[in-house]
């Protein structure tokens, strides 16, 4: 029947596949950016930034240590997300009584610092990062090829985006925080550790990227430019899905991946404008973004 | 004596003691002087309210006992301990609750989730079954969004939720504002409820009416100071000097 629109079959499924996997890493990218901007008020600009190192401590690990890709999974969002603790603690938090330009300023010179250290010490040629031995192959499933690891990385960050929906939305601690997201002085006159609940969650978001960053590494080569290619797409995610919404981010970001996946097969000229021209739209018609709260 | 030993001091001392006692109390909203000076005693178990026109600094003066406001200084002693340089949530632990003007009713949380969210500071908190025998409306609206509920069934929740944590005294500002004759009358039975129940209640009221009902003192707030107190026995002898403080 798709001989009939003069597309092959295979062709388009190959591209909305490629669209849900490009769709993975924006909803865990938007998903990190929407958590920290709710409670922190700064747009973490050095998301991408973070996103690359945690492909780069992936290639690190396995090439001077032998770490298999399962350790880098585990090891490269908990090495990246601590370096967000401290980063959180030694700078991020004497901006809080500023303006929200301040903390975009000062993320965004750290994306610029990691970047410019990561190419002057890796090159941008990228390093190989191969698929590992269980997740390759791949499934015939008829109407098209579906290689094992496209399949992991789609499963593991559904998994990933629902369990982070499912603790802030369906457990104390997310009360904790979704409160201290709207009243972080009263939630603190009641006794709890808003500072302490504040750095943690600005390191689960940069867990997050990094643990993106890993799944990343076999599909894109490991490059010091990674993470800013994708982050301009992920920031224009976050505008229309709304900025704060945990639930939005995740569905926004599968939702782009495919519209842009389908747009590569119907109008491949203006795949890449896609996005931004969605993004217009809805700022036109719904400023706060499709799940963002009107005021 | 050392400090550890006068904390523990015998118990007629502690009862002789105010539970709460303010001393010179001043704060700033920024460069603006607000408070310049409030002296308040409240002893275990009572009820006492914070009187004064609009802008008088009431608001202000229950924010800086709870350490909200970043800029004030003074003496605020609780229990014997000074709790002046101790951030919110250490006063908070130390077993004072605010329940703010606004309310504070958070709308990303269900009435059951704001009911929960204080933590249990200390030992001796009502039951979530004894808070919906005072609010029994609570009970039916726990799983709709917080801000839902109508005003005065968000007064219960921002009233209720601070019962839970063991807290021992109650910071409550103006509860009644705004809400209809017989929600005014319930919260002044719970008022007098929780009284018997041995928490120890500081007021902020515009409905003096209301205030002389539920109240064992009243402290008169005048420009940031505390100018006046008054016994609710004797309430009767200065009703006209009332009058004149507040305006009516
Ligand atoms: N956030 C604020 N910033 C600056 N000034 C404030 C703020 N809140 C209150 N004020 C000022 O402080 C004074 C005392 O206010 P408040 O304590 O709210 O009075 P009350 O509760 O007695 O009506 C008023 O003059 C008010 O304008
Ligand atoms: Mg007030």
């Amino acid at each position: 029947m798709f001989e009939l629109i003069g597309i092959p079959p295979q062709a388009l499924f190959g591209q909305l596949l490629l669209g849900v996997i490009n769709g993975a890493f924006y909803a865990m990218l938007s998903l990190g950016l929407a958590i920290i901007f709710g409670l922190l008020n700064i747009i973490n600009f050095a998301h991408g930034a973070q996103y690359m190192l945690g492909a780069l401590v992936s290639w690190m690990l396995l090439d001077y240590l032998g770490g298999s890709y399962w350790w880098a999974l585990l090891l490269a969002p908990v090495t990246v997300g601590v370096s967000g603790v401290i980063l959180e603690r030694v700078l991020i938090s004497r901006l809080y009584h500023l303006d929200h330009l301040y903390g975009l300023l000062l993320t965004f010179g750290l994306a610029l610092i990691i970047q410019g250290l990561a190419r002057n010490y890796y090159g941008i040629s990228g390093l190989p990062y191969a698929i590992p031995p269980e997740l390759s192959g791949g499934q015939n499933l008829g109407f098209m090829f579906l290689p094992n690891y496209r399949g992991w990385v789609v499963i593991a960050s559904l998994v990933v985006c629902l369990a982070t929906w499912f603790v802030i939305e369906k457990t104390r601690f997310g009360a904790y925080l979704r409160a201290a997201t709207e009243n972080p002085t009263l939630v603190g006159a009641f006794g709890i550790n808003v500072p302490r609940m504040i750095t943690l969650t600005y390191g689960f978001g940069v867990a997050l990227a990094a643990f993106a960053g890993v799944l990343a590494a076999p599909i894109y080569s490991v490059n010091p430019n990674m993470g800013a290619d994708i982050i301009i797409v992920v920031f224009a995610v976050v505008v229309i899905g709304g900025m704060g919404s945990i639930l939005g981010s995740i569905v926004t970001g599968f939702g782009l991946g495919i519209v842009e996946g389908l747009a590569r097969v119907f109008y491949p000229e203006g795949s890449a404008m896609m996005i931004f021209v969605i993004m217009a739209i809805v700022l036109l018609v719904k400023p706060t973004g499709l799940f963002g709260r009107t005021a | 004596m050392s400090e550890e030993a006068l904390a523990t001091a015998p118990k007629s001392a502690e009862t002789s003691a105010p539970l709460l006692a303010v001393r010179g109390l001043e704060a700033w909203y920024g460069e603006s002087h607000v408070l310049h000076g409030i002296d308040i005693d409240v002893r275990r178990g009572e009820v006492v309210t914070l009187l004064g026109r609009n802008g008088a600094g009431k608001t202000t003066t229950l924010k800086s006992i709870m350490g909200i406001l970043p800029k004030r200084k003074g003496s605020v002693v609780f229990e014997g301990k000074e709790l002046m340089h101790l951030p919110a949530r250490w006063i908070a632990r130390a077993g004072i609750a605010f329940c703010p003007e606004e309310r504070g009713i958070f709308s990303s949380l269900s009435v059951q989730e704001n009911l929960m969210l204080p933590p249990k500071v200390k030992p001796g908190g009502l039951s979530v079954e004894h808070i919906f025998t005072l609010f029994p409306n609570l009970k039916e609206r726990l799983s709709s969004q917080g801000t839902k509920l109508s005003g005065g069934e968000q007064q219960m929740l921002a009233i209720g939720r601070i019962l839970r944590t063991g807290a021992n005294l109650l910071l409550l500002d103006e509860p009644t504002e705004g809400l209809a004759p017989v929600i005014v009358q319930q919260i002044g039975r719970t008022i007098a409820q929780l009284k018997q129940q041995g928490f120890t209640i500081v007021l902020v009221e515009q409905n003096f009416h209301f205030a002389s009902s539920v109240a064992d003192r009243h402290y008169i707030v005048e420009q940031g100071e505390t100018v006046d107190m008054i016994e609710n026995s004797d309430l009767e002898r200065n009703i006209g000097k009332l009058h004149a403080y507040l305006g009516v």
